[in-house]
């Protein structure tokens, strides 16, 4: 594929020179997923599934609507197991606060990743000091990739979760994720996927993943921020106690006791975010429309060309996998200029990278440093992009050589 | 009549935008990221405070011996971008030697030029003033402050 165009994105639209290379913190919206959102609350505003009027039978169909939508595009059949979160890191923490604390106990064992997000990294940590629980590190390969034996060297009778990411939000590796559920179910632990850089970038099926919980965010898939999605199993959501209780998602409401709403309601309450999940399902429209497959050789492509283009440069570090086993994320340092120094400078040149941990100090500690550079493409990036880039490295590389080292 | 560029600015702003950080990120200020001054450990010193930047990672490490009134020795160490380091290399040199009320003086004049207003920086900054870049910066100011919030720190902990 060619790259969206930028007319199709109002504010790339209205700034023309900018390059923004920071699609792994957030993307930029597409016009269709605004005017969704706008449609939404010219005509079919009201309070999901409260009134019996016919606006709010039209709310609660679009809201319905949309997570049918969403629940194809992940590859879900059963729509009623995608639960409508504000994000991946509300998604996550209702796991571990909702799942893990009925089911994970003093003695047992909770393995995570080195690569792990804070957001799959710390609600499990805190989970395992609550409840006396052990948390276990996987660590990784240089390259940045889970290697299957040392992971199974840590599973055990008492792994009770196996926590990790899809793709990694700093390294770009992509996880074997159906050898990892494998090895986790082994042993009688559930798999918590944290999908946010992959549902973006890659066609997932969470059915044939077979993992038991998946989470991801609207707002790195071309969606509003505030949404997101938390898919899971059956049976595990029935048995699960509910992780925020209130409106919604009640059944009856006794003097002394309550019971709960059917799924996905269960684990929806309050007023729903629908206007955000009507604009998440415009978005999962359009990345279908494009295809996946499309989406993942456009960026490909992109950090191939940026990944040479850099590792050319003298100074230039590139960390994780050679460009083809990773998604469309570049993390990197240029000698000596630090990552903050080189994005206030890249700044200057229109381009917008992040600089910092990247909410993974877990993965910083092992890599040994306190901060990299990321650059990540998306689906409206080009080749101008990546040339804008690498002259601004060059430049900031000269900038910082008028002092010898 | 000008017409704005494509980031709602004047036409020059992006060429005035690229000028200030060609400037800040001058000689004098990469000199002091590369050689600082004053960097290393004091075996007695009066106060010893360490403060970090939780968002970038940036860390100082501040000591400070006095003679009486008077700071005898000023030293640091540290961790973090240009800006942040160039700041506490300059901090040093720029208080050495310098009483209590005339720390506290540079201390206050630098926070505020710092955050832009106008006319703080004045004599008494010295080379300090290669830092006014930053104050169009407003998410490095944090960086260019880190070393001077540690010494604030510092001389209250010591009263």
């Amino acid at each position: 594929m060619r790259a969206l165009p930028r007319s199709e994105f109002p504010l790339l639209a209205a700034s023309p020179r900018l390059v923004y290379l920071d699609s792994a913190a957030t993307t930029q919206k597409p016009r269709v997923v605004l005017d969704a959102i706008r449609a939404f609350y010219e005509n079919d505003n009201a309070n999901p599934h409260r009134g019996a009027y016919e606006l709010s039978v039209r709310a609660t169909q679009r809201y319905h609507d949309a997570r049918a939508r969403v629940a194809a595009f992940l590859g879900v059949r059963d729509s009623d197991c995608v639960i409508f979160t504000r994000g991946t890191t509300e998604s996550l923490n209702l796991v571990a606060s909702s799942w893990g604390r009925a089911n994970v106990g003093a003695g047992d064992e909770i393995v995570v990743t080195a690569a792990e997000h804070h957001a799959n990294f710390v609600p499990w940590q805190q989970l395992a000091l609550e409840k006396k629980a052990r948390l276990r590190i996987c660590e990784l390969e240089p390259d940045g990739s889970i290697d299957l034996d040392r992971l199974r060297a840590l599973l055990g009778s008492r792994t009770r979760v196996v926590a990790f990411p899809y793709v990694s939000n700093v390294l770009g590796t992509i996880a074997p994720v159906r050898e990892i559920v494998d090895l986790a179910h082994g042993v009688g632990a559930i798999a918590v996927c944290d999908g946010a850089q992959a549902a973006p970038h890659l066609s997932v099926c969470v059915d044939d993943l077979g993992v038991d919980f998946f989470a991801a965010s609207g707002h790195k898939m071309l969606g509003p921020m505030g949404i997101g999605v938390l898919v899971g199993r059956r049976d595990l959501l029935d048995a699960m106690p509910p992780y925020m209780t209130g409106g919604d998602m009640i059944e009856f409401v006794e003097d002394d006791r309550s019971t709960w709403n059917r799924l996905p309601h269960k684990f929806e309450a309050g007023t729903p975010n629908a206007a955000g999940a009507v604009g998440l399902a415009a978005a999962a429209d359009l990345l279908q429309r494009i295809g996946m497959d499309a989406v993942r050789a456009h960026e490909r492509g992109l950090v191939g060309s940026a990944y040479r283009r850099l590792a050319a440069i003298e100074g230039v570090r590139i960390y994780g996998p050679a460009p083809e086993h990773r998604s469309g994320v570049l993390s990197f340092n240029v000698g000596d200029v630090h990552p903050h120094d080189l994005a206030t400078i890249l700044d200057s040149y229109h381009v917008c990278i992040r600089a910092g941990h990247h909410c993974a100090q877990p993965l910083m500690r092992r890599l040994g440093v306190s901060a990299t550079a990321r650059a990540s493409f998306y689906v409206y990036n080009d080749d101008a992009d990546v040339d804008a880039l690498v002259n601004g490295v060059m430049a900031a590389r000269e900038m910082f050589s008028r002092v010898g080292a | 009549m000008s017409v704005p560029d494509d980031q709602g600015r004047e036409p020059n702003a992006q060429d005035a935008r690229r000028a200030n950080i060609s400037a800040l990120y001058q000689e004098l200020i990469l000199d002091h990221y590369r050689r600082p001054r004053n960097r290393g450990k004091l075996e007695h010193p009066d106060v010893s405070l360490r403060k970090k930047n939780p968002l970038c990672g940036d860390v100082i490490d501040l000591q400070l011996q006095f003679d009486g009134d008077t700071l005898r020795e000023v030293r640091f160490t540290g961790e973090g971008c240009a800006i942040s380091q160039a700041s506490a290399s300059m901090l040093t040199q720029r208080l050495k030697g310098k009483t209590r009320a005339e720390a506290a003086e540079i201390l206050d004049r630098f926070t505020r030029m710092v955050h832009g207003e106008e006319g703080a920086a004045d004599e008494s900054l010295g080379d300090l003033r290669a830092l006014s870049g930053v104050a169009r910066l407003p998410v490095r100011h944090p960086c260019a402050l880190l070393a001077w919030d540690t010494l604030a720190e510092a001389l209250a902990s010591r009263p």
